[in-house]
């Protein structure tokens, strides 16, 4: 992936799904007026995270067999770019929920266990600072992911499904199926999120980058 | 002047006439006058500059990454 064809790509789709995404028609839905726009910006901030997260535990255990540096490298570095986009689907997520359901944080199940498994990923970074002995690191932070990463799963896919949501899609109904009968709300919704997918991936190759780039330094 | 500013604002009241379609609250009188076009240009100048900036961090990363690598 050192090509560049899929930065741009990435670019291309971002950039049409910020026009196409306040431009084209949306469905008339009462409460969420134009604000069923967010759908395009808020979830692909979600998918990107949970995409990271999963290079992220695909490296952690490729790490445990390899016992390579790079590895650990990827799987750290990965979980660094996911927690930004975790980071702005909670924020998004708190200023669409105000002007929807009436408050930033209504403990609404989904919420709370996103922020949660924001945590959980905060938990691995501070894991990792706390261990001075770098084959010890890689190893104890590695077998961390591995639990994490289910349980990142389990908070945000099967949890909130078990309670009464405001999220759409709880309760028993898979994803977003309320909005996504809408056929002209998938052609911006589907490139919004390999978009920023691209994007965040791309995020997690340059800080890839440096990363290495400053091991060089370290053992020279 | 006068006139168009006139004819404008006639416009706009009619607009508002046209837009409720079934009663739900829509952002169509901000459509219509084309006023939301400058929030669009808004955004995308603001991504563009961003992904601009994404492409020169990687360019000049590409640079260190090279000179990392002969310098060994």
């Amino acid at each position: 992936m050192k090509k560049t064809w899929w930065k741009i790509l990435a670019s291309v789709l971002v950039v049409y799904t910020a026009i196409a995404g306040l431009l084209l028609g949306v469905p008339r839905l009462a409460i969420l007026n134009e604000t069923i726009r967010n759908l395009y910006f808020h979830v692909p901030m979600w998918f990107a995270m949970i995409v990271l997260f999963s290079i992220s535990v695909f490296y952690s255990i490729k790490s445990l067999s390899t016992k390579s540096e790079i590895d650990d490298i990827k799987a750290v570095e990965s979980v660094n770019a996911g927690i930004i986009f975790g980071l702005l689907g909670l924020v998004t997520g708190a200023i669409w929920a105000k002007y929807t359901w009436g408050q930033f944080w209504s403990f609404d199940p989904k919420q709370n266990f996103a922020a949660i498994s924001v945590l959980l990923y905060f938990a691995y970074l501070i894991l990792r600072n706390a261990i001075d002995e770098e084959q010890k690191r890689a190893k104890i932070s590695a077998i961390y992911n591995i639990f994490a990463f289910p349980m990142m799963v389990v908070l945000l896919f099967v949890l909130p499904r078990l309670k009464d949501s405001l999220h759409p899609g709880n309760g028993g109904n898979p994803g977003f199926n309320s909005y996504d009968l809408d056929s002209r709300m998938r052609m911006v919704f589907y490139p919004a999120c390999l978009g920023w997918i691209l994007i965040g991936y791309w995020v997690y190759t340059i800080r890839f980058r440096i990363r290495s780039i400053e091991n060089k330094q370290q053992h020279n | 002047m006068k006139k168009i500013l006139f004819s404008l604002i006639l416009m706009m009241a009619t607009l508002q006439l046209f837009a409720q379609d079934n009663g739900v609250e829509m952002a169509d009188t901000l459509r219509n006058n084309g006023k939301i076009y400058v929030v669009v240009i808004c955004i995308v100048i603001i991504l563009l500059g961003l992904l601009a900036y994404l492409f020169s961090i990687d360019k000049r990363l590409k640079k260190i990454e090279k000179e990392s690598n002969t310098g060994k």
